[in-house]
């Protein structure tokens, strides 16, 4: 059997998921399904701590994130913290919370980007997708605001059978708001968005439509606009090189401090994820068993194990072979080359025009 | 709303400045220059970081063609023209690079 050493590198970047609050309900929100609440946070000091945590074991850049980010009353002290120590920040935010002064505050703190998503462009389905009346409005005066204090700005837009045909006008709203970049990401299947997988997952035809609009606006708009583009896994061959492997790039702290090699990886049993308040993040990142356990190649089972290509996708998402299999340590089901494809075959079949339900909607609590 | 802009075309007269949000450093624990954007991380090589090094906002591309080409003497100043321009412009595409003195606003 081949068998691949093990370098460890220090981690590229760090999602600081400060807080699950949020005032949007989006139905395939990241977030896992147990949301964390608002009195297990980590403080602002044990944030501090993390993030001078993070700096030396070699993070470069820091993504604060939630849950809505701007829930927090001390966003602008951990921005100015973690530029103090070297760290690249970037806000990914909802736009739905707080403006211009805000936005000076973390600029003033060293901020160097925002993003910030958009459900749709037009109000009404986009505040229909988001569950609450005005967001829409509020994300485009949010942008304005970006825009007129000089910070970059990329555009997010989750993308589903819903909106996808919206597609060439997202392309335009995204450069009349002055944005930079682009980010067209299709639902990944994790969490809410799994259990509403049947109303969201674009059908193939309706996906090869909207690639190809992408594909003409990225040369139409070389310079100006960037597009980076995440298509629905679903719909591929071979799977997605999930966090870029696990354990190899990034790193995930959620709102009460567990680390976590990605934001859904809480879903796996049988692991035990190690908390900042109890460990040391060097600690974690080279010597827990969370981040060892899918690390490199050995844990692999046919048919990565002797796969040429298993140091390029590293198996695909642990999770996604969970979620869908009940095995953590199996092959994505999303490759073909998985004795389990059919599932992902099955669900593609099973796409149809059918309601979502919102996150947070307690009568409908999903049952994957 | 904010209007649309234009391509910068990077040629030998151009002047660039780093984007403001845009920091190219050394980074102490791999021992190596990087440039970090929004989202990305670019390693770029030995010959990309030394044409970055030039850059300060004050001086024209061509500029730093000839301060590269007073180093390599046994490569034609064209070649290395040619080299410089088209990795610069490949940043500006990125939007790493911007047109203009480092006084001027963002």
């Amino acid at each position: 059997m081949p068998q691949d050493s093990i370098q460890i590198d220090p981690p590229l970047a760090l999602l600081a998921e400060l807080t699950h609050r949020c005032p949007l309900r989006c139905p395939y929100c990241s977030n896992p399904l147990k949301l964390e609440r608002a009195s297990d946070e980590l403080g602002e000091a044990e944030w501090i701590r993390v993030l001078d945590e993070a700096a030396a074991l070699g993070v470069l850049q820091v993504h604060f994130s939630g849950g809505e980010p701007m829930a927090r009353r001390d966003l602008a002290a951990l921005i100015g913290a973690a530029s103090s120590r070297g760290l690249y920040s970037n806000l990914i935010t909802s736009g739905a919370l707080g403006g211009e002064s805000e936005l000076r505050a973390f600029a003033g703190a060293g901020l160097k980007h925002v993003q910030l998503s958009f459900q749709d462009v037009v109000a009404e389905s986009a505040d229909r997708i988001a569950g609450l009346a005005g967001a829409h409005e509020r994300k485009i005066a949010f942008a304005q605001a970006v825009r007129a204090i000089g910070l970059p700005l990329t555009v997010n837009v989750v993308v589903h059978r819903p909106n996808l045909g919206g597609i060439g006008r997202m392309i335009d709203f995204a450069v009349a708001l002055g944005a930079q970049r682009l980010e067209i990401a299709h639902v990944q299947y994790y969490g809410w968005a799994l259990a509403n997988r049947a109303a969201l997952l674009p059908s193939r035809s309706e996906l090869d439509a909207a690639t190809e609009v992408v594909e003409a606006a990225r040369e139409r708009l070389k310079g100006i606009l960037a597009i980076d583009y995440v298509v629905p896994d679903y719909h591929a061959v071979r799977p997605k090189s999930c966090m870029s492997g696990w354990g190899r790039r990034f790193l995930n702290i959620s709102p009460a401090g567990k680390v976590l090699p990605c934001h859904a990886a809480e879903v796996l049993p049988g692991l035990s994820f190690p908390s900042v308040r109890d460990a040391n993040l060097t600690d974690i990142w080279y010597r827990s068993d969370a981040f060892n356990r899918f690390r490199g190649t050995a844990w692999m089972a046919e048919p990565c194990r002797s796969c040429e290509r298993r140091t390029v996708d590293w198996g695909g998402c642990r999770c996604q072979a969970f979620l869908l299999t009940g095995d953590a340590a199996r092959t994505d089901p999303v490759c073909a080359l998985s004795p389990d494809h059919g599932l992902v075959e099955d669900a593609r079949r099973k796409a149809s025009a059918a309601a979502f339900r919102y996150r947070r909607d307690p009568a409908t609590l999903p049952t994957v | 709303m904010a209007g649309t802009k234009d391509r910068l075309v990077v040629s030998t007269t151009t002047v660039l400045r780093f984007a403001p949000h845009i920091v190219f450093r050394f980074d102490d624990t791999r021992r190596r220059w990087i440039i970090m954007a929004p989202e990305r991380l670019m390693l770029p090589d030995e010959q990309a970081v030394e044409i970055l090094q030039l850059v300060d906002g004050k001086i024209e591309v061509g500029g730093i063609v000839d301060k590269l080409a007073a180093r390599y003497t046994q490569a034609a100043r064209e070649v290395i023209a040619k080299d410089v321009v088209a990795m610069l412009q490949d940043l500006a595409d990125k939007g790493c690079l911007a047109a203009g003195s480092s006084d001027a606003a963002g």
